[in-house]
C-alpha cells in the first residue's frame, strides 16, 4: 500500500509539472487533473464502489460501525497533535480525552463512547495545520486513488500518512487486510452522497472541484469560510464597489428559555 | 441516554412548531423559518412510508407545499450566474431560473427520500436585529457518521425572509455552480446552459429516485 501510495504521490508531482493550460486561474492543471478523476471513477466503479456496496448490504450495521469506530479512534490521535499544533489546546485535550476513553472502556475503539458521553468529534490533518498557519492552499490537484486534494495537501500527505498508527501495525497480512477494509468502509459510509452527486452535477469535475475546494477551506477554518477577522461576505450580484460593512460583533448566546 | 435526548428534540420539536403555528409567518424570524420548515420536512418525511420508499410524487409535493414558498430563486439563479446575469435576456433569465429551480427540487428529492434517523440541530444567530440579510447554521445528526454542517443564507424580501443560498457541509451550492454555470456559458451562450440544464432535467425525470441503498 505505501508502495502504491509513493507511485501515486509522484505520478500526482509529475502531472503537476507537466500540467496543461487551462483557463481556469484556480485550476491551472485541469487537464491532468480530469485525466486522473476519470481515471479515479473507473476505478470506484468497477473496484471499489461494488465492493461497498456488498459490504454495506452483508456485513451486520454493528460490525460497519465498529469498523469506522476502530479507525476513527486510530485518526483521533493524530487530530488530536494537529489540534494542539493549530493552538487549539481545549479541542485537543477534548480529542486525547476521547482516545483514552474509546481505547480503555470503548474496547480498543471499537466503541464510540466518547461521543455518547458529549465528547464531540473533530477531523483534522496536517494539510489543515498548514492552512491555519497561513499556508495557501495552492491550485487544486486531483491523486490517482485518493481523490481530490491542493498542492499544499499534497505536500502534507507524507506527514499525514507516517503518523498514522496503522501504518506500523504487524504483522503486514493484518496490516493489509485493515487497511483494505477501511477504505471499503469509508467508501460505504459515502453511497447514498456519491448518488445525489450524480443527480446535482451538470459537470461532475467541475461541481466536486467547487464543492471541494470549499468545503477544504471550511474545514481550515473549522466550518468559517475563511479567517476569523476577514469574514467573506456573502455575494453580491452586482460588481459595483460596495461600502465596506462592519463585521458582526458576536452576539452573548441567547437560549431561549423552555 | 440517546433515548432521552431523542425525547427532548421531539419534545423541543412539537413545542416549536406548536409555537409558531399560533404566530403570523409574515414577522418570523429567519432563524425561527427555517427551524420551522426543516422540522416539518423532517417529521413529515420520518412519518411517511413511501417518501422513504422513493414515491417521486409525494416527495415532489413536500418539496413543493413546504419548502419552494420560502426559497428565492431568481436570487439563488442570478448569483450562480454571476456577471452573465445582466448579459441575460428577462426571458432568458426566466427560463434559467426555471430549469435551475428544477434541477434543486430533483436533488432536494433524492436527498429527502434518505432522510431516516437525522435529527438537526441549530447553532446559535449571529446577526443584529436590524439585518436584511442573515445566516442560519445549523448541523444535521445522523446515527453513523460526523455531524453534517448545513447553514442557510437568508435575506428579507417584501415578501417575508426568504432563503437564497446553502451550504452543506462547507460548500455553499451558488459557489458550487457557478464554475459549472460559466464554463457552459462561455461554451454556448446562455441558451446553451439553459439547453443543458433542461437536457439534464429531462434525465432526472425519467429514471426513479435513488433512495439510501438497503
Amino acid at each position: 500500500m505505501s508502495k502504491f501510495r509513493t507511485l501515486a504521490l509522484s505520478l500526482a508531482a509529475v502531472g503537476a509539472l507537466s500540467g496543461c493550460a487551462s483557463t481556469n486561474p484556480r485550476d491551472p492543471f485541469e487537464g491532468y487533473n480530469r485525466a486522473v478523476f476519470n481515471f479515479n471513477d473507473k476505478v470506484d466503479e468497477y473496484a471499489l464502489k461494488p465492493t461497498a456496496t456488498v459490504y454495506k448490504n452483508v456485513t451486520p450495521g454493528f460490525f460497519q460501525t465498529g469498523v469506522s469506530n476502530f479507525f476513527g479512534n486510530l485518526a483521533d490521535v493524530w487530530t488530536a497533535a494537529n489540534n494542539l499544533l493549530q493552538g487549539k489546546v481545549g479541542d485537543g485535550m477534548s480529542d486525547l480525552m476521547r482516545v483514552a476513553f474509546n481505547s480503555t472502556f470503548g474496547l480498543l475503539g471499537v466503541l464510540d463512547i466518547a461521543s455518547e458521553a458529549g465528547l464531540q468529534k473533530h477531523k483534522e490533518d496536517f494539510g489543515q495545520t498548514l492552512g491555519s498557519w497561513g499556508v495557501p492552499s495552492g491550485p487544486y490537484l486531483v491523486l490517482p486513488l485518493l481523490g481530490p486534494s491542493t498542492v499544499r495537501d499534497t505536500a502534507a500527505l507524507p506527514v499525514d500518512i507516517t503518523a498514522d498508527p496503522w501504518q506500523y501495525k504487524d504483522p503486514v497480512n493484518v496490516r493489509n487486510t485493515g487497511t483494505v477494509l477501511r477504505v471499503v468502509d469509508q467508501r460505504a459510509a459515502l453511497l447514498d452522497a456519491s448518488s445525489l452527486l450524480e443527480d446535482a452535477a451538470l459537470d461532475r469535475y467541475e461541481f466536486v472541484r467547487d464543492g471541494w475546494m470549499q468545503r477544504r477551506n471550511s474545514q481550515v477554518y473549522d466550518g468559517e469560510d475563511g479567517p476569523k477577522d476577514k469574514q467573506k461576505q456573502p455575494e453580491v450580484e452586482d460588481e459595483a464597489p460596495k461600502q465596506p460593512q462592519a463585521i458582526m460583533p458576536e452576539p452573548a448566546e441567547t437560549k431561549p428559555s423552555l | 441516554m440517546k433515548l432521552i435526548k431523542q425525547l427532548i428534540a421531539v419534545a423541543t420539536v412539537a413545542f416549536a412548531t406548536s409555537a409558531f403555528a399560533a404566530t403570523a409567518p409574515a414577522n418570523e424570524a429567519p432563524d425561527a423559518l427555517v427551524k420551522r420548515i426543516s422540522s416539518e420536512v423532517l417529521e413529515t418525511a420520518k412519518a411517511d412510508k413511501e417518501i422513504q420508499a422513493g414515491n417521486q410524487k409525494k416527495v415532489m409535493d413536500l418539496v413543493e407545499t413546504k419548502i419552494l414558498p420560502y426559497v428565492d430563486f431568481q436570487r439563488m439563479t442570478s448569483l450562480a450566474a454571476g456577471r452573465y446575469w445582466r448579459e441575460a435576456t428577462p426571458e432568458q433569465q426566466k427560463q434559467l431560473a426555471a430549469e435551475f429551480r428544477t434541477l434543486l427540487i430533483f436533488t432536494y428529492s433524492g436527498a429527502l427520500s434518505q432522510v431516516k434517523d437525522q435529527t438537526v440541530d441549530f447553532k446559535p444567530m449571529r446577526s443584529s436585529p436590524g439585518d436584511t440579510e442573515v445566516e442560519v447554521r445549523s448541523q444535521v445528526n445522523q446515527a453513523r457518521g460526523e455531524p453534517i454542517q448545513l447553514n442557510y443564507r437568508v435575506a428579507k424580501t417584501d415578501a417575508g425572509w426568504k432563503i437564497y443560498d446553502i451550504n452543506v457541509l462547507g460548500a455553499w451550492l451558488v459557489e458550487a455552480y457557478k464554475g459549472t454555470f460559466a464554463s457552459e456559458i462561455s461554451k454556448g451562450g446562455i441558451d446553451g446552459l439553459i439547453k443543458t440544464l433542461s437536457e439534464k432535467n429531462k434525465k432526472l425525470a425519467s429514471k426513479p429516485l435513488k433512495t439510501a441503498a438497503k
